[in-house]
């Protein structure tokens, strides 16, 4: 451990080293930008550089703070350790909000005032009310089916022999990206089309004209292909749902459970009149995640149907409307009205974290 | 107590939550198992046949053709082996005995006759590394379709989608790391002006949308010139994930004993020294499940990707969604790609496991 508590920089010492963070950021990042065609080397150079950066950035800004004058020395080095975050927050976060709010109600360049024209466009156009009405069965069907499995699995497994495992393989489309998903899943739906001899190599197909039936484009079926796509977000989320509702199962008292035995409660019994009114809190914690997740969804969307075939979704038609017809005004508004339908649970989030008085 | 309890529970009882989870398991595990296995198929028996039939099974598999005289009439009905039937008939396939079916291949100038025998098949199916040899090439891929014909592809140079995301992947992951420890540091243990005011708003912004920020932060990076660059990319992902971090983290360091600190400082360590030679090392858990959580995140992120990299540097996602467009029905390139795709996340996932739940179960409210 250091000894020095006034560790006072040489002024020369500071200078130089500021000038070399700087060299090494401005050298460092146009270095990487000529190393395009040398992969490996550049990735393994910008993992060094990006990471040596930051450090450095940290290391010499608190030299600097340390050597203010002893009265503001202490706020000095607090600002320095927080004030990148909150720079970046600011910059990543908090302005763009403002300035996504300013763009809503600009034209499709940016420009120009347009009044609440956008705003008439994201809730009267056909293709927005298509959008809403998806994103509501996303919302109400997907996150009911997320907390139904993830409690069911989490209420079956629980202290089974094989727990681990049921859980684990529950648990691992977690960690697949939606496009992967969204790979695995057209395999499924797969359909080969009309024609003779032709064999489904898709294994819903399968399954439906092996019971006789016939086989069907899925995902160009109206209303139907919404929940087939739902079936990837609740396939990829219910893992986590139960991990967490589980956690919460484990922390019920044995002797609750014990005592309702006594009393001759059955297994249902015990499940709505204790289980379920005891996780109540973290059902909701859960639920609110997912009901989130769902309202900005995009990947799965964009990946199997592209918003097409009355699949469309906000997330997505933000995307179409900032990427492919270009009117940063329109998608600035769609990304207002999600920001505006999840102020509730924002505020939700901020009473609880008064109320927990986590900040002395 | 507890073990009489347990042998009241009937047997029956047993037996069928068992079966239910075994169903409920086999079912999520499915989808996953048919892109594994279709990724070591032969191009064409992909085309051919489902997944599920590299398990041994009872089919119909062809064992022989010939081709009809020359002075066949296909509009006349057709005699083969005893039976007779007309053409539109021999198309579909008539069996001709109990596992002997022929069946006429193409239009009727073709003439050909095929003969397929009801076998056990499956085992020692014909399984190919050849796939992800083709997936991962930048150069261009020759392969057998359904029909037979060869098609010469792009290959989709999927080396340099993963080269690029692992150089996404770990910065971002790291970065935000440190920038949030050192933050959450100072919101627990440091007195500043605007510290209360500061958190209250990294707590809001735990469920802010991303897609807020997209727009204004493009064209920053127009203006900049950081569009489909690495560091464009790092930062966009280290301003996303800091909120969560950051609360995670204060989460973990204010329940730090106070002590430490006041000895630290007895000691006569700077705060700097203190945090790195004390907080990072005490921290190690919580950062461990944060990396793990950011990591998985930026590797399977499409949106960010999308739009701030475009087709410069694409990384995994980008490169398998374009294949989804482009290559809809090759599914001998999309299963390996998608299980490329795959592999680091699940490693990363399956090793890490413990501490990414633990992760998880600090911050359910992932923005």
């Amino acid at each position: 451990m250091s000894q020095r508590i006034d560790s006072k920089w040489n002024r020369s010492v500071l200078v130089a080293l500021v000038l070399l963070t700087f060299g090494v950021l401005v050298g460092g990042f146009a270095i990487l930008q000529n190393m395009q065609s040398y992969k490996v080397f550049m990735t393994i150079f910008a993992v060094i550089w990006g990471l040596g950066s930051v450090a450095l950035l940290y290391f010499v800004l608190n030299a600097v703070a340390e050597s203010m004058p002893h009265k503001i020395r202490s706020t000095a080095v607090a600002v320095v350790f927080a004030g990148p975050a909150v720079v970046m927050l600011f910059w990543a976060l908090v302005i763009p909000t403002l300035r996504s709010l300013r763009l809503s109600f600009a034209d499709a360049n940016g420009n120009g005032f347009v009044s609440f024209d956008n705003y008439k466009f994201a809730f009267t156009d056909p293709i927005m009310i298509e959008s809403f009405r998806n994103n509501l069965l996303w919302m109400v069907f997907g996150t009911s089916f997320c907390i139904i499995t993830g409690l069911l699995i989490a209420v079956l497994a629980d202290k089974s022999k094989a727990e681990k495992i049921f859980k684990s393989l529950i648990f691992m489309p977690m960690a697949i990206s939606f496009v992967g998903a969204g790979v695995i899943w057209k395999f499924m739906y797969a359909y080969k089309g009309e024609g003779i001899n032709i064999t489904e190599i898709g294994l819903l197909n399968a399954i439906v004209t092996a019971f006789g039936g016939e086989a069907q484009a899925w995902l160009l079926l109206p209303v139907w292909n919404n929940f087939l796509l739902i079936i990837i977000m609740v396939w990829l989320q219910t893992g986590y749902a139960m991990v967490i509702l589980s956690s919460a199962i484990k922390g019920i008292p044995d002797e609750i459970n014990e005592a309702a035995r006594v009393d001759g409660a059955n297994g249902l019994t015990i499940f709505f009149r204790i289980t379920i009114p005891y996780i109540m809190p973290t059902i909701v914690t859960v639920t609110t995640t997912i009901l989130i997740f769902s309202l900005k969804l995009f990947d799965i969307v964009r990946v199997m149907t592209g918003g097409n075939y009355g699949t469309n979704v906000m997330a997505n038609e933000f995307y179409l409307r900032q990427f492919t017809y270009g009117n940063s005004g329109e998608a600035s508004a769609i990304a207002i009205v999600l920001l505006v339908v999840i102020i509730p649970v924002l505020a939700y989030n901020l009473k609880q974290f008064r109320d927990r008085k986590v900040l002395k | 107590m507890s073990h009489m309890i347990k042998t009241r529970k009937s047997l029956t009882g047993r037996i069928l939550v068992l079966i239910t989870l075994v169903v409920i398991v086999t079912a999520w595990t499915i989808p996953t198992l048919g892109v594994f296995v279709t990724s070591f198929r032969d191009s064409k028996d992909i085309y051919s046949s489902g997944w599920w039939s590299v398990l041994p099974h009872k089919d119909f598999v062809k064992t022989a053709e010939f081709e009809l005289p020359a002075d066949t009439n296909p509009d006349a009905p057709i005699e083969l082996e005893g039976v007779t039937a007309d053409f539109a008939d021999w198309r579909e396939g008539i069996a001709v005995s109990e596992n002997r079916t022929l069946r006429w291949y193409g239009n009727k100038r073709s003439r050909k006759i095929e003969v397929y025998e009801e076998k056990w098949i499956g085992f020692g199916a014909n399984l190919t590394l050849q796939n992800y040899r083709d997936v991962l090439s930048g150069g261009t891929v020759d392969f057998v379709d359904g029909e037979g014909n060869t098609i010469t592809r792009q290959g989709n140079d999927f080396a340099d989608a993963v080269l690029n995301s692992i150089a996404v992947a770990i910065p971002a992951t790291i970065i935000p790391i440190l920038i949030a420890a050192f933050a959450a540091y100072a919101f627990a243990w440091m007195e500043f002006p605007g510290r209360k005011p500061l958190f209250i708003m990294v707590v809001a912004l735990l469920v802010v949308p991303l897609q807020i920020a997209l727009i204004p932060i493009l064209r920053d990076y127009t203006r900049w010139g950081l569009n489909g660059t690495f560091v464009g990319m790092w930062l966009a992902h280290t301003g996303f994930g800091l909120p969560l971090a950051v609360y995670l983290l204060y989460n973990y360091i204010s329940t730090l004993p106070r002590d430490i600190f006041e000895s630290a400082y007895l000691d006569g360590a700077t705060p700097f020294v203190t945090f790195v030679r004390l907080v990072l090392p005490l921290s190690i858990p919580a950062l461990a499940s944060f990396a793990i959580f950011q990591f998985l995140w930026v590797w399977n992120d499409y949106l960010v990707a999308l739009v701030f990299l475009g087709d410069k540097n694409r990384v995994v996602t980008s490169a398998l969604a374009a294949m989804i467009g482009e290559k809809g029905q090759d599914w001998h390139l999309l299963t390996s790609g998608a299980f490329l795709s795959m592999i680091i996340p699940l490693t990363v996932f399956f090793g890490l496991q413990r501490f990414f739940v633990r992760g998880l179960m600090a911050g359910s409210v992932k923005g």
